[in-house]
């Protein structure tokens, strides 16, 4: 027998073992999220995809699907939260979109407009924060950094090198290269690996192709993120079902 | 014919870009002067605002103690005050120099920097203090709204003023927010 939860009172069918999230995206219902990638365990670290059932906040990447569960996602307080969420990750890093070459492709500035922030609120950190532009192919921007440990994890789990690991706590951790000097250079990255591919922000970014698509065509620019995050999700299933 | 809206506008550490983007609201500056009169503007080049003003628009952040003077005259003066632009909103571009010191920036520009002749630091009692840091607008005074972009698109603009007018609430379209 088929299960599903109903999400803001819409039916969600689920297969066995599947989050909240993940049925959400499969049946075409967004619920906004930043840290979590298909391809990659959750990380549940960014609060986004935070959802009310039996009124108490849960992540829905990390909340397993329940047949019969109410989930409500689609309230003004979920806005409220999830705006504050990247108020704050605008205010502790310094995310200059103007002059940024990942702008236009950023999930952090798309996620953003999908929510409609119109400003940071807070007040403006502007931490110092390392660069390192010591690898001949990828630059490492940590000013840009939201320590949502996507390329620790992709790096380790999709292109089995460990290249990356968050070092010190709360306000002070930074992302770290594991390498002998600490710096990118003298690691084993390659500019084709999948933790430059998905970091989310422009701190991990290819050399000499900034822009070779110039803003104003880029991702975001074209296609709202919800879209976006739906297709890949969707590809990615498709993809598993034909690898078996 | 009810009166206009009186309306006033500056540019503190930015670009101009902002007001420049403004103007590209084109023709519909005729329709807009219909119902809002300009008092300080670079527009108009009235240097300080005459009297209480129903909207200030502000382009910029704060990086000196003139920035900080303006920015505070137009909170007493202004019912509605506005952040316009990137700059105004976070800092911007100018605050990228707070990842340095200023004696760092000074001497990099004034002292070490390439091509730099009879090197030393402009200390004319002209030339307003800067500020240790560059900072957003509302990190001085309390502002009623802001308007992204790099610079808001003349639509944005023109939304945003229209709506405002009207009595509704000015919040911009999804397809109008950009930070760039």
């Amino acid at each position: 027998m088929s299960k599903s939860f109903f999400l803001d009172g819409k039916e969600i069918p689920f297969k066995e073992g599947q989050t909240v999230l993940q049925a959400a995206l499969a049946a075409c219902h967004h619920i906004p999220h930043l840290c979590w990638r298909p391809q990659l365990e959750p990380h549940s670290s960014c609060r986004l995809c935070t959802v009310m059932i039996s009124g108490r906040p849960f992540s829905s990447c990390t909340q397993p699907a329940m047949d019969g569960q109410h989930v409500i996602s689609d309230t003004p307080e979920l806005l409220a939260l999830r705006r504050s969420v990247v108020q704050m990750i605008f205010v502790e890093g310094n995310h200059y979109c103007p002059s940024c070459e990942e702008s236009g492709n950023c999930r952090l500035q798309a996620t953003a407009y999908s929510l409609g922030l119109q400003d940071n609120h807070f007040p403006q950190q502007f931490p110092k924060r390392e660069r390192d532009s010591s690898h001949p192919d990828v630059n490492l921007d940590r000013d840009r950094c939201i320590r949502c440990e996507t390329c620790v994890r992709a790096s380790r789990d999709l292109d089995g090198k460990n290249v990356f690991g968050i070092h010190g706590r709360g306000i002070k951790s930074h992302l770290a290269v594991n390498s002998p000097t600490g710096k990118l250079g003298d690691s084993d990255l390659d500019a084709q690996d999948q933790a430059v591919a998905l970091c989310p922000t422009g701190c991990l970014t290819v050399k000499r192709v900034g822009f070779s698509v110039p803003i104003g065509e880029r991702i975001y620019d074209k296609e709202p993120l919800e879209q976006v995050q739906i297709r890949e999700f969707q590809d990615f299933q498709a993809q598993e079902a034909h690898h078996g | 014919m009810a009166e206009k809206l009186k309306v006033a506008t500056c540019s503190l550490a930015g670009c101009f870009g902002c007001h420049m983007s403004l103007l590209d609201i084109d023709e519909r500056l005729l329709d807009l002067l219909e119902v809002v009169s300009f008092d300080r503007s670079p527009i108009d080049d009235i240097k300080t605002i005459t009297g209480p003003v129903d909207l200030g628009l502000i382009e910029g952040g704060v990086c000196n103690a003139e920035n900080v003077h303006v920015l505070q005259e137009f909170r007493r003066m202004c019912r509605i005050l506005v952040a316009v632009g990137e700059c105004a909103i976070t800092g911007g571009i100018p605050s990228m120099r707070n990842s340095l010191s200023l004696k760092e920036c000074l001497e990099e520009s004034y002292i070490k920097g390439f091509g730099v002749e009879f090197a030393h630091v402009p200390n004319d009692p002209e030339l307003p203090l800067l500020l240790n840091r560059v900072r957003p607008l509302h990190h001085i005074v309390k502002i009623d709204y802001f308007l992204p972009g790099c610079p808001p698109s003349a639509d944005a603009f023109w939304h945003f003023l229209t709506e405002l007018i009207a009595g509704r609430d000015p919040s911009l379209p999804r397809e109008l927010i950009r930070f760039d």
